[in-house]
């Protein structure tokens, strides 16, 4: 069976889509740190640059599975590997 | 069928992809020099003049510092609180390297407000930086546990596990280099689609996006990997005594 570009396109574009849900992970994951960082400044305000800094490597470190899907949405759409 | 061709029905012009300024030959291969060397040279040139002028000011340094001498012993006061508060009794003689690396990846990622594209959203230089990082971690691990200890920690707890371990060592620069380079890129893209499919409503509001994505992500990004590299030479220099 012989599928025209349109057809591969149209695919990468949906895989593109549902590659990006990896976001939702990311999102919870950043979120609970926040959220555990502000428990954590209003327990002990004085070492509140230590908890911001701790924070913000950890969300970065949590936002590295969303920036991979966010890559293979970007290879799919961009660089079009699939189409032949 | 060219480069994105689902965003350019509208006859929008959209770029942010990597283009070829001049080709040459070397060993039978054509290569380009593209965009990211000529932004990478420019960068380097800023840094360049500025360590030019910071050593010529430092040459005469009064005991009340003032103008560009207060701006140069910030910058090195702040990495060098950040290296300590790091990596401790370590700290020394990592110094240099990563307070270069601190500045010239701050400096590529910023230099997409100047109109440049990032040299960092290339994955060229950004693989390039982890697998320095990578040589480094290696290096300090055999120098402190020894060949024996470097072994042992491969075989660890069992040696079925050495592939596992092997994967885990080799993620490091992936990961490190993957994470920067595809913070960098979106940012990119999102300003090339913003600028590309809203040009007539492009004004000033983009300045804001302009900072999120250029200042706020970029020296967070900086930050993340600099940190990242200090944790896991720091993690390796520790002996057990």
């Amino acid at each position: 069976m012989e599928f025209n570009e349109n057809f591969i396109l149209g695919c990468s574009a949906i895989g593109a889509g549902i590659a990006v849900i990896s976001g939702i992970g990311t999102g919870i994951g950043q979120g609970n740190a926040a959220g555990m960082a502000a428990q954590a400044v209003s327990r002990n305000p004085s070492i509140k640059s230590d908890i911001t800094s701790t924070m913000l490597l950890g969300q970065a470190v949590a936002e590295t599975t969303g920036l991979y899907g966010l890559l293979v949405a970007m290879f799919l759409m961009f660089v079009q590997p699939l189409v032949p | 069928m060219g480069a994105g061709i689902l965003l350019t029905g509208g006859g929008a012009d959209i770029d942010f992809m990597i283009k070829g300024v001049f080709p040459y030959q070397l060993f039978g291969q054509t290569l380009w020099i593209t965009t990211t060397h000529i932004c990478l040279v420019i960068v380097m040139l800023v840094i360049i003049v500025f360590s030019i002028l910071a050593k010529r000011v430092m040459k005469k340094a009064a005991e009340v510092p003032s103008g560009f001498q207060n701006v140069v012993e910030m910058v090195v006061e702040m990495l060098d609180r950040m290296i300590n508060s790091a990596m401790g009794k370590h700290a020394p003689k990592f110094r240099n390297y990563i307070g270069t690396l601190f500045i010239f990846i701050l400096l590529s990622n910023i230099s997409g407000l100047f109109g440049l594209r990032p040299p960092t959203a290339d994955y060229g230089v950004t693989l390039a930086l982890g697998l320095i990082t990578f040589v480094m971690i290696n290096f300090n691990e055999i120098k402190h546990q020894k060949m024996s200890g470097y072994f042992k920690a491969l075989l660890d707890p069992w040696p079925i596990w050495m592939p596992i371990n092997l994967i885990s060592k080799v993620a490091i620069p992936m990961s490190l280099s993957l994470r920067l380079f595809a913070n960098i890129l979106s940012g990119a893209v999102m300003m090339a689609l913003v600028y590309g499919m809203l040009s007539q409503v492009a004004l000033i509001w983009p300045a804001a996006l302009h900072v999120y994505f250029d200042l706020f992500s970029g020296s967070i990004q900086t930050y993340v990997f600099c940190m990242l590299t200090m944790t896991y030479i720091a993690s390796v220099c520790e002996t057990e005594s």
